[in-house]
């Protein structure tokens, strides 16, 4: 880590919290001139390489120095803008940037085969808007700003969904559907923000937080919360706000579905967090109640019913949708634990979800653009015709499950440890029957995989073909980051612990 | 016993890693050569540690991530285990020399380092490692036959013995939570009232619970025991020879450590004893007969822990001892078969004697031990169970009367079906007018070291019992008394006259009909038939409870379905006006909490 605390000159790592938003939306314009998408292609990997080198240096520094602090314009917070990074954000930012660049190596052969050859340098466009969208909301410091932001990755988002549609014309009803909600999401919690503007008089996240101290909870600041719970946890597919999820995930293009999975959902969970328990203090008696009555229900809610959802899915992307919002489930009961290790494991499975899910969607991915696989009956026999990728596939599939050996494992564990320590032992016997649910859904998927003949085409076995190394390495880094952080679980637990810390205090 | 040098440097090297690292290495090296030297050496090298430690105590204790993981407990009870261990690797060594499968060597040797780890293990952690490494590296053994049968019945078995490990890992957590203690049951405690011995673990807790569960699975007890049925019969040659010797004794072992004197357990071992017989008759693939053995054997054992005296456990160790070393035996005498002949079912064999005339005489060897025939191995064993469960029954619990009775049922069964069925079908009964050549010299060899050692043990009683957990309580205990000899011969007399008998009036057309008699001769004993009718009636019970069960699953998966599924109530696409709605109810929980919570 020090490695990168001190690898940019001195002039160029104090900008860098404002750089690795501004670099994106620039590129963002650059792309969007771009004459193919190959030029495209070049623009956005050279960003997004820029950015997670950046985020990396952004790590480094904030577990470094504590929090980092830049005021946009030289204008002084509270009244200027602030960005601002601590062990939480920037963690996530670190996820986001990397899971990011891996993406975005994914992308060329995906979407060179998923997206009308005009459009592309369009997309790649729309992309950065997205990415840069994210990376704000997760390191702005201005409760506005990250309103803004929610905004441009959310529209941005709209419009790569709907670039699905050359392959499926569903997509568009998808990204519609997604618009109505998100737009609903987002009017919340702008709504939210206003009344906290009213009664605080800041939108800076860390003077409102002081000022609700200070002075003490109203109506105001309660409908505020509220407000934001619900905007935020739509965005986050908090069940039962999901719905635009499954379908947003099936009928995007692979590529985009790979990205939103590993990042979207997991920044506005960030952006939850940080209004949960950095404005509003996670002592405070209703925000406690929300933890216990709203948060942990709704989580263990969603981790059956969606995993019996997903249980009797028969599209392959939709299918893993809903075991995301199953693993939101999980999240939020960590979140909803309220206790520092709850906060830990719920970040720790924030971080692993994005690894599994990565790896799995982008095995998807590849399995098809070889041979346009969308149901699970057609993930037959890929087991002998792209075994690397299936591979990835499976050791993902494991880690969601949660098998020792593979990060799910861990995170689990500390998801039962939290909640060993609260005495709820409830959502341990949660927690182990929903993994077995999850068994049975991965289990259908990775016995069809290998158990499964080879189909025939025509008359003929379909022949090995092996995923375009552009899609195989980056799957593969995901697919064994599963596994290598099982054994070097040190680095991710003292992250998800120095992020729980930074927010809980204590 | 050889007196071998104390290696200080070595002292906290448990003997489990020379062969987990010759496995390791085995699995790298192209070389056949280099592979068997590895796969004879790592046994011996393991037996030159085991002989290192010049205490009882726990060495090799290793600090990992703020836990202790003690991965070398040297006690009297993981003394014997890890002797046969070691021994039975070394023959499996020996047995497998010409095969030319580097997978084979490689697994088999993890495996058994695996199962060394697992007994030497002083805590729980340390355990489920070595439980899990056992699952992982034995399916390959299963794998290993190539065929698609052996796959699924692999894939089947490693998703048994994963749940184990998982139950294993489950209850141990919860364990420590409550008594912040990772231990494994600190076995060797003073001898309580009666002789009984403190269990390690017990029953009285969750986690005491679900160990016991991931134990039993392991162990084969009754409605878990599927597994073992269906793998072993499908695994390569030495697969199953390796297979019979490690997962289910380290089971006992474990139970013996963690549950000695848990009474349930004598139930579930009685019913272990008897049940398979009745499946073992009937069976037709010799190797499958001797895993429903095997399980039989086992419930002998499970008994032995379950009575829990010092008697008993010394029973149930040297059973295991004894029972490794004939049951390898078998399998091995049916493996050359199967090599050799290529079937080892029992419809096509026979006459086998002339032209394997040696793996005849050490198949006769085994099934004389697995009989309990007296100068042979598994008498000297099975005698101290039973005269533990006798004096028992004798001393204020007579419900034990029952389950001896079930044992020396169970006694009859084993000469039935290991001790005159396995030999009696493969190597005499009608010609077949199969000729082949002798096992391989190698095979001969392992065969012959575990015959020897099966009649060797059985004369000179005396080293099995030094060797047994409470040696001064067997130094007291003669097997060869006038009433144990006569009550056992004429047991095996009897059952061996029937099965003469119907040869010589040649009343066995087929195999099912001479064993239904024979076994109608036993069953008259105890009252007529009584115990077949009331089997058949379990049988049917059985059957309409599980028609019944299939049918409430088949609804409440169709219900499940129309909930579910994506054309199901709750998984149709919902319009966005509706979730709006959703979205402002979920609006007014939070408001409602907030405005409630002061």
């Amino acid at each position: 880590m020090d490695i990168f605390a001190n690898l940019l000159p001195a002039e160029l790592a104090h900008h860098v919290p404002v750089l690795v938003v501004v670099i994106p939306l620039i590129a963002a314009a650059l792309a969007a001139i771009m004459p193919n998408g190959r030029a495209g292609w070049t623009v956005a990997i050279i960003t997004a390489s820029i950015v997670a080198l950046f985020s990396l240096v952004l790590l480094a520094q904030a577990l470094d120095l504590g929090v980092i602090s830049y005021a946009l314009g030289g204008w002084a917070p509270p009244i200027g803008i602030e960005y601002r990074v601590d062990a939480l954000n920037a963690v996530v930012l670190a996820l986001v940037g990397l899971v990011g660049l891996l993406c975005v190596i994914y992308s060329l052969p995906s979407v060179a085969d998923e997206i009308e050859e005009g459009k592309q340098a369009l997309f790649y466009s729309a992309f950065l808007v997205c990415f840069a969208g994210l990376l704000g909301v997760t390191i702005t410091g201005d409760a506005f700003n990250v309103f803004v932001f929610l905004e441009i990755s959310s529209i941005s988002t709209y419009t790569i969904i709907a670039m699905g549609a050359s392959k499926d014309r569903r997509a568009l009803t998808a990204a519609y559907n997604y618009l109505i909600l998100g737009t609903i999401g987002a009017t919340f919690f702008v709504i939210g923000v206003g009344f906290l503007y009213a009664a605080t008089g800041t939108l800076n996240m860390a003077d409102m937080a002081r000022i609700l101290q200070e002075n003490g909870h109203d109506r105001v600041t309660e409908a505020a919360f509220a407000f934001i719970v619900v905007g935020l946890g739509l965005k986050a597919a908090m069940f039962p706000l999901h719905v635009w999820l499954p379908n947003a995930y099936a009928f995007a293009p692979n590529f985009v579905t790979a990205f939103l999975a590993s990042t979207a959902t997991k920044v506005a969970f960030y952006a939850l967090i940080r209004f949960l328990f950095s404005v509003y203090h996670p002592d405070t008696a209703f925000v406690q109640m929300s933890f216990t009555w709203v948060f942990a229900v709704v989580g263990v809610i969603a981790m059956f019913v969606a995993s019996a959802q997903a249980i009797f899915q028969t599209d392959a992307r939709r299918l893993l949708a809903y075991s995301s919002v199953a693993q939101v489930g999980y999240m939020m009961l960590g979140l909803g634990m309220g206790t520092v290790l709850g906060l830990q494991a719920g970040i720790l499975h924030l971080i692993n979800h994005a690894l599994m899910k990565g790896a799995l969607f982008m095995a998807l991915g590849a399995f098809a653009l070889n041979f346009g696989v969308r149901q699970v009956a057609d993930l037959a026999g890929l087991g002998r015709t792209m075994p690397a990728s299936a591979m990835a596939f499976t050791i993902a599939g494991l880690s969601l499950v949660g098998v020792p050996l593979t990060v799910g494992f861990d995170s689990k564990w500390y998801l039962i440890l939290a909640a060993l320590e609260r005495d709820w032992w409830w959502a341990v016997a949660a927690l182990i029957l929903s993994s077995l649910m999850a068994l049975i859904y991965i289990g259908r998927m990775i016995m069809v995989v290998w158990m499964e003949p080879v189909p025939a085409h025509p008359g003929a076995e379909v022949k090995p073909r092996h995923a375009p190394y552009m899609m195989l390495i980056p799957t593969g880094i995901i697919a064994f980051a599963n596994i290598y952080f099982f054994f070097d679980a040190s680095l991710l637990v003292s992250l998800s612990g120095a992020a729980a810390q930074a927010v809980m205090g204590g | 016993m050889i007196d071998f040098p104390h290696i200080e440097a070595l002292a906290d090297v448990s003997p489990a890693w020379p062969v987990i690292i010759g496995g390791l290495i085995a699995a790298a090296v192209p070389n056949h050569l280099l592979r068997k030297v590895l796969a004879l050496l790592a046994p011996i090298l393991a037996l030159v540690l085991w002989f290192n430690p010049e205490t009882i105590g726990t060495y090799g204790i290793i600090e990992f991530g703020g836990f202790t993981l003690e991965t070398f407990r040297y006690d009297n009870l993981s003394r014997i285990w890890s002797f046969v261990f070691i021994l039975a690797a070394f023959i499996n060594g020996l047995y497998g020399l010409h095969e030319r499968d580097r997978l084979a060597d490689a697994s088999g040797l993890i495996y058994s380092g695996a199962g060394l780890g697992a007994v030497f293990a002083g805590d729980l952690l340390t355990l489920f490692f070595f439980w899990e490494l056992t699952a992982i590296s034995s399916v390959f053994l299963i794998w290993g036959a190539r065929n698609n049968a052996a796959y699924k019945a692999g894939l089947r078995y490693l998703g048994i013995h994963i749940l184990s490990g998982v139950l294993l890992l489950a209850g141990a957590v919860i364990r420590a939570s409550e008594t912040g203690s990772w231990a494994f049951g600190e076995f060797w405690g003073e001898g309580m009232e009666g002789g009984a011995v403190a269990a390690g673990i017990g029953l009285d807790s969750l986690g005491g619970w679900l160990i016991f569960l991931a134990f039993g699975i392991k162990c084969a007890f009754p409605f878990m025991h599927n597994w073992l049925q269906d793998a072993y019969p499908k695994a390569t040659i030495t697969g199953a020879v390796v297979l019979s010797a490690f997962t289910t004794k380290l089971a006992v072992y474990a139970l013996a450590r963690g549950y000695a004197g848990t009474d349930i357990l004598i139930y579930i071992g009685a019913v272990m004893t008897a049940f398979p017989v009745f499946f073992a008759v009937v069976e037709n693939d010799l190797r499958k007969v001797l895993a429903y053995s095997l399980n039989n054997q086992l419930g002998f054992m499970v008994v032995g822990i379950g009575v829990g005296t010092e008697l008993a456990l010394n029973g149930a160790a040297a059973h295991a001892f004894v029972h490794i070393i004939y049951k390898a035996l078998l399998f091995m005498s049916m493996g050359a078969v199967l090599l050799r002949a290529g079937t080892v079912k029992a419809s096509e064999l026979g006459g086998l004697f002339k032209s394997m005339p040696a793996t005849s005489f050490f198949c006769l060897i085994g099934a004389a031990s697995i009989s309990a025939f007296p100068l042979f191995s598994g008498f000297v064993a099975k005698a101290l169970t039973l005269s533990a469960v006798a004096y028992e029954a004798s001393h204020g619990h007579p419900e034990l009367i029952a389950i001896w009775l079930v044992l020396v049922f169970a006694s009859a069964g084993v000469l039935e079906h290991s001790g005159i069925k396995i030999p009696y079908f493969a190597f005499f009964a009608h010609d077949r007018g199969l000729r082949v050549r002798e096992a391989p010299a190698n095979m001969l060899i392992a065969m012959g070291l575990a015959a020897l050692l099966c009649v060797f043990l059985g004369v000179n009683y005396g080293v099995l019992y030094t060797l047994v957990p409470f040696p001064e309580v067997a130094a007291q205990y003669e097997p060869y008394t006038f009433d144990h000899i006569v009550g056992q011969m004429q047991l095996l007399i009897a059952a061996m006259f029937a099965f003469t008998f119907l040869v010589r009036m040649g009343w066995y057309p087929d195999e099912k009909r001479s064993i239904n008699l024979d076994f109608d001769w036993i069953y008259r004993r105890f009252g007529d038939g009584m115990v077949r009718w009331a089997w058949a009636m379990v049988d049917r019970l059985m059957a309409a409870l599980g028609n019944l069960i299939a049918a409430a699953r088949a609804k409440f998966g169709s219900r499940m379905f129309e909930a579910f599924s994506p054309m199901g109530a709750l998984s149709r696409d919902i319009p966005s006006g509706l979730l709006a709605i959703w979205t402002s109810a979920l609006l007014a929980i939070v408001l409602l909490i907030s405005y409630i919570a002061r």
